[in-house]
């Protein structure tokens, strides 16, 4: 990862297409998230959203274009989420980061656990480093959570700081929240964009995708709006206040709306 | 800093417990109800005879219902490698026949299990119903492939192979003078081997990463995906596994009775399925208890001779015997979800004044 640190993107998506079946989901997509941006991704429900997450994330191949992560050009073939993982592409989804009923040591360290000899887990050091990550870098301090706790007994909020802590843990460069403050609570978001703002004192770059314009725009350096499978804008923060980015969403939906009408 | 729990709360966190103390009660009560019965050590050595097989399928059982699957071919599995070992040893004139009989009967188990692991990974067939059609499937090959006819293998027992799985071990005569008076007490070797596996899935499952595959599948397969896990191929791992885990029980059964029959392991489905719910692994998946699951099957073993041995009439053992397993399910919820913790709690809190139950004022920190 030493020559990463000297390139300017976390992440690049170059004409990036995905096709299921005859169906275009995505359609000439570029994007480029720079080395401690957070960029707000925002789109209806079926805009494309959630298929573009899955190819940056290794879930699934796109049809055709380009991906480079940390100035690396991604081989399609072999890339996996493990691959994305070992890339620095960390996702926190809305409810599919952490398994419920095991404990936190467990969660932190899935799918890349220490291990001993013959894939034997060592426990020891999984604990001392879960606690670490739970006092230093998420801040869960006389919480009365454990690493012993399972993941069951603590708040959605609190549940997004594991996931986030965890990608922070792992060096992650590119952490990717897909919707994590839907179903929560007021009280629980405010935690949730709290975690998101020491992604960006960390130093890392932040994908956050949600249908809360407000937190969007609380959290995010760029915005950027997918409808239909195509970018459709790209705004900075400065550029724009948070109503009259509401007033563009709108007015974008209504447009489309008039056009359907005439 | 840490949480200050309830003093009682650390029980929930015993694996098994409730499951052991519901098998020291049961001794107890047997040793009230039928004393005669239950203060000689036979009864407990004919347990470590029989029980083991039950206990062997019980903790291979244990990793598929926590992975959140479930195995219902495992006595025809039984059956089949029961078959292999038993065709073997009549057939082959070479003082190496139990041994290919092992290692017969060991690769039965592996491609009926890996055939249901493809089944239900690849294909995606529930396991309930791919496992219930290879169930029929190869009960139907055994008893076609044996013609239907047991195989009597009595001369098994002057082979090593008797001796390693079944074999008796003596206890020095001094303890068992000490513990048991005049009386000849041996354990069964099939008993060491079922508390040796016991303790070898105990790792598997709570320390090495194929266990933490496990359950994090059983939990939610799509978070086990997405944070890296093979889900397919750990499936099919592990239905391969579970093949292999109940031949090794038909194995241990064949050569105990020294007969091979083709219905055999048809009585083990119910009473393995109750051992490992008793011991407390979750049947939604997610959580196996391996302490439970060996426990549980002595439990399940010893009803049926206790409750005869009482001498209540027969009409009424069954009747007993679900009782007792829905008390003792029921005993293992209370402890394993933390209700007697949290009782124990709340009655500290109304103790302790001013501090309302759940209360954590530390919550509202970000």
């Amino acid at each position: 990862m030493v020559e990463a640190s000297v390139q300017p993107y976390a992440g690049r998506l170059a004409n990036i297409e995905k096709y299921f079946g005859p169906v275009c989901a995505l359609k000439n997509i570029n994007l480029k998230i720079g080395r401690n941006e957070i960029v707000g991704l925002i789109g209806d429900n079926g805009a494309g959203k959630s298929t573009l997450i899955k190819i940056i994330t290794g879930v699934f191949p796109p049809t055709s274009g380009e991906l480079y992560v940390a100035g690396r050009r991604v081989d399609f073939k072999k890339y996996s989420v493990k691959q994305a993982h070992a890339y620095g592409i960390e996702t926190v989804y809305q409810d599919r980061s952490l398994g419920e009923k095991q404990v936190l040591w467990r969660n932190f360290f899935i799918g890349r656990q220490i291990t001993l000899p013959f894939g034997f887990i060592n426990v020891k050091k999984e604990k001392e480093i879960a606690n670490e990550i739970m006092l230093n870098t998420i801040g869960f301090r006389g919480k009365g959570i454990t690493v012993d706790s399972k993941v069951s007994v603590l708040s959605g909020g609190e549940r997004q700081g594991v996931a986030i802590g965890r990608a922070m843990h792992f060096q992650a460069e590119l952490i990717i929240l897909d919707e994590p403050t839907t179903a929560l609570s007021l009280k629980e978001v405010r935690k949730v964009l709290n975690f998101v703002h020491k992604i960006k004192e960390g130093g890392k770059a932040c994908i956050y995708i949600s249908h809360d314009i407000q937190d969007v725009y609380e959290i995010s350096d760029r915005f950027v709006i997918l409808d239909r499978g195509e970018i459709v804008a790209s705004i900075v923060k400065e550029d724009i206040s948070l109503k009259a980015l509401d007033e563009f969403l709108l007015e974008y939906a209504h447009g489309m709306k008039d056009k359907e009408v005439s | 800093m840490k949480r200050k729990d309830s003093p009682l709360a650390f029980l929930g966190r015993i694996e098994g417990l409730p499951v052991v103390g519901v098998l020291l009660l049961l001794y107890v009560v047997f040793a009230i109800t039928a004393p005669r019965v239950f203060s000689r050590p036979l009864i407990y050595m004919s347990f470590l005879q029989t029980v083991p097989p039950s206990l062997v399928l019980g903790l291979g059982l244990t990793l598929i219902i926590t992975a959140g699957e479930i195995d219902l071919s495992f006595p025809a599995i039984v059956a089949l490698s029961g078959f292999f070992f038993s065709w073997a040893f009549k057939n082959l004139d070479t003082p190496l026949a139990p041994w290919i009989g092992v290692v017969l009967a060991f690769a039965a188990g592996a491609v009926v299990g890996y055939v249901n692991g493809l089944l239900v990974a690849k294909i995606r067939v529930p396991s309930i119903m791919a496992t219930l059609a290879t169930q029929f499937f190869w009960y139907g090959i055994t008893i076609l492939i044996a013609s239907g006819l047991q195989q009597n293998i009595k001369e098994v027992e002057e082979t090593a192979v008797h001796t390693l799985l079944t074999g008796r071990i003596p206890i020095p005569t001094i303890l068992t003078k000490i513990l048991f008076g005049d009386v000849v007490f041996e354990i069964p070797a099939q008993a060491l081997w079922g508390l040796g596996l016991a303790v070898f899935i105990w790792f598997i499952l709570n320390r090495h990463t194929f266990g933490e595959a496990i359950m994090f599948i059983g939990d939610n397969p799509n978070v086990a995906r997405v944070m890296g896990i093979n889900v397919e191929m750990t499936k099919i791992k592990l239905f391969t596994l579970m093949g292999i885990i109940a031949a090794f029980a038909g194995l241990l059964l064949t050569v105990e009775i020294n007969v091979f029959f083709p219905t055999q392991g048809e009585g083990y489905m119910l009473n393995t399925m109750a051992a490992v719910f008793i011991g407390g692994t979750l049947i939604s998946g997610g959580q196996g208890s391996i302490v439970g699951t060996l426990f549980g099957s002595y439990i399940i073993g010893s009803l049926q001779a206790g409750v005869v041995a009482t001498g209540i009439t027969s009409y009424w053992v069954q009747s007993v015997m679900g009782f007792i397993m829905a008390a003792a399910v029921a005993l293992n919820v209370m402890i394993g979800e933390g209700q007697i913790g949290k009782l124990a709690a709340r009655i500290r809190h109304w103790t302790v004044p001013g501090r309302a139950y759940g209360d954590r004022k530390e919550d509202h920190a970000p």
